[in-house]
């Protein structure tokens, strides 16, 4: 069969990946470098019977995909850093309430309005921790078109799969780079579907009562159960409770459900690594520089491998450990001042041998300065 | 059915403060919806932050209390998807029109289906009597120990320059026209607004020394008058109650079906 490959936008994978997923609903506010994702789905989410929804700012947009979300649609929205900002507390809600939804963040340089059009990976521990009190969070990032649209199809997955907010963090320079996709054929990627209650009218349903298996099916909004959903610490009816009893067992729930399936929602890729003396960690763009050199440096005999990240958070410390562990030079290579350079230091057996390759002047990082730096951490200079 | 069928009876008593108007915005708003004889599986109610967002966790509806400010947001994502169900939001003073001011017009102007009522007391009750965008130049609250510089906004003005095709005041006291109001509100196709004066005796009426419940809800007969009445023009400084505006206009989920139309249609 004759394969549908197309020569688009990384915004655009996004778009035909959620579609593929089965989205139905996104809301969204204009900010560069993410705009493309909403003008693409104004027009494609209408001509499947979908609804696309400009909202007056982003926070608006990921409270409307939440209520859009509750009636049992797979919703999305866009953004960038100081849209991400303003949606800080409802995504505190939507990991409170179990909502599943899908939260892209193109990233830009910051604090503040920080440089629009430019390329950084410094809300990698916003994306973690922005939002108050205690809890996890799945975060993916991917450093092409073909694996944007697997990641993003996964996130999709994943939120209905844990009812959870997922979130996307993507690069500018991969948002607005234009590469090949191979279009999956339908049914080629697997997809998950919204666990409903198999309960009839009229049958007690509890939506914050996990079965055995620790998933909650969860009840259309609108349907034939009427429920309570709050951001209140809350019992199995979805009623506000303070028993500490309540309260200790939903931190540990919201917590736990992601916390403890960290093997399963691991995503990352390697690259040279079987016998890699020095081992670069990378994500999103920075990858694409890291990969080039790694097989510049094979080429010349030196033993370098790759290992990219695909899954942030939870970060996934039993692969970087494994990984990493006869290595002896561990390069973490990101464009921002060393967010993921910590939890690697904490995860492998000697915080020391970890090194930081980076750059945070809005320009990507190049294979060139990747080079610079391992000359200089191996003291031959540059 | 009866009022109390519509309610969560477990959850009784209310938290409200003794003399609270807002048991009765409760009481009444259910007196509107037996009127309109909704079923409880018809309606979703969405609150966001305060005493009057307690509301939802007492009526037998699908509920939705989320966060402040922001429930007309949750309530679009909701009837987006949902459009023949009822999309009722009772917000405080604070919460529809500080926070959510933004949120406020912006539902407004885009005329979706969905009732917002204000229950307007004129300050922060769940935090202990701050001054809100109503409480009006020259009152008192915990934040304005000596006085509010801050001038209150009209809500029927607002609502009317903001878009509203259903725009309506009036209070506590007023309880028969507040449950024919209501049952107008709801069943009004567009996005409806309904300023309920509720009174705060504990804070806003303490606060200002206006005395008790009763006080404030006599202050409510005294000073009020049927929109469009001659008392108004004699005495300018009493506040009209009623329909200020009820008008037919294209509703935002009907208008997005004709965008999916469109959009349909340029495939072909």
């Amino acid at each position: 069969m004759k394969k549908n490959i197309k020569f688009i936008q990384g915004n655009e994978v996004c778009v035909e990946a959620a579609l593929y997923a089965g989205l139905d609903f996104f809301a969204g506010y204009p900010i560069t470098p993410s705009t493309e994702i909403s003008e693409h789905l104004s027009k494609r989410l209408p001509e499947k019977g979908g609804k696309f929804l400009q909202m007056e700012d982003e926070i608006a947009s990921l409270c409307a995909i939440i209520g859009a979300s509750l009636t049992g649609c797979k919703v999305l929205t866009a953004t960038s850093g100081p849209g991400f900002s303003l949606m800080q507390e409802a995504l505190g809600y939507a990991i409170m309430a179990e909502i599943p939804c899908v939260i892209v963040n193109v990233q830009r340089g910051g604090p503040s309005t920080g440089n629009p059009t430019h390329v950084s990976q410094g809300d990698v521990n916003q994306a973690r921790w922005g939002t108050h009190g205690d809890h996890a969070i799945i975060v993916l990032t991917a450093s092409n078109h073909q694996d944007l649209f697997n990641i993003t199809v996964d996130a999709f997955n994943l939120a209905e799969t844990y009812r959870t907010p997922v979130i996307l963090l993507f690069d500018e320079v991969i948002g607005h780079m234009r590469e090949k996709l191979v279009m999956p054929e339908k049914g080629e990627i697997e997809l998950v579907d919204r666990l409903r209650t198999s309960l009839g009218e009229g049958i007690d349903y509890h939506p914050y009562l996990p079965r055995e298996d620790g998933r909650l099916p969860m009840s259309d909004f609108g349907g034939v159960h009427r429920y309570n959903v709050t951001g209140l610490f809350h019992d199995m009816w979805g009623f506000p409770s303070d028993n500490p009893q309540v309260v200790h067992g939903l931190i540990r729930h919201l917590v736990d459900k992601i916390e403890n399936n960290v093997h399963q929602i691991a995503r990352f890729k390697e690259f040279f690594m079987e016998d890699a003396r020095t081992v670069l960690v990378s994500y999103g763009a920075a990858a694409r520089s890291a990969l080039h050199i790694t097989k510049n440096r094979r080429a010349r005999g030196e033993r370098v491998g790759l290992l990219e990240l695909q899954s942030l958070w939870p970060f996934p410390s039993h692969i970087v450990r494994e990984k990493c562990a006869s290595a002896q030079k561990v390069i973490v290579v990101e464009m921002n001042v060393g967010q993921i350079l910590k939890e690697v230091k904490n995860a492998v057996d000697n915080p020391e041998k970890v090194f930081l390759a980076n750059r945070v002047d809005g320009e990507l990082i190049t294979p060139t300065d990747i080079k610079s730096i391992m000359r200089l951490i191996h003291g031959k200079g540059v | 059915m009866a009022v109390k069928d519509y309610i969560r009876k477990r959850f009784f008593p209310h938290i409200w403060c003794p003399g609270c108007g807002h048991g009765i915005v409760l009481n009444n708003l259910l007196r509107a919806i037996e009127k309109l004889k909704l079923k409880k599986n018809e309606i979703v109610m969405t609150s966001g932050i305060g005493c009057s967002s307690r509301i939802s966790g007492y009526v037998d509806f699908h509920t939705l209390h989320t966060i402040h400010g922001r429930a007309l947001c949750f309530a679009t994502g909701v009837k987006m998807n949902r459009p023949e169900l009822k999309l009722i939001v009772p917000m405080g003073d604070g919460d529809a029109l500080a926070i959510g001011g933004n949120h406020f017009i912006h539902a407004a102007r885009r005329n979706i289906d969905i009732t917002a009522i204000i229950m307007n007391n004129r300050i922060y009750g769940m935090t202990g009597g701050q001054f809100s965008p109503l409480s009006g130049y020259g009152t008192k609250g915990t934040t304005a120990p000596f006085m509010n510089i801050d001038h209150g906004f009209d809500v029927v003005e607002l609502s009317k320059a903001a878009g509203a095709t259903f725009v309506a005041r009036t209070s506590t006291y007023h309880v028969k026209q507040m449950v024919d109001i209501l049952a107008d509100a709801i069943d009004h196709k567009g996005f409806s607004v309904v300023e309920i004066m509720s009174q705060c005796p504990t804070y806003f009426g303490r606060k200002n020394k206006l005395g008790g419940a009763t006080d404030m809800m006599t202050f409510y007969k005294d000073h009020t008058t049927p929109v469009g009445s001659k008392e108004k023009k004699a005495n300018p400084e009493l506040i009209e109650r009623g329909i200020f505006v009820h008008e037919d206009l294209p509703e935002y989920c009907n208008e997005y079906d004709k965008v999916i139309e469109m959009a349909k249609a340029s495939l072909k």
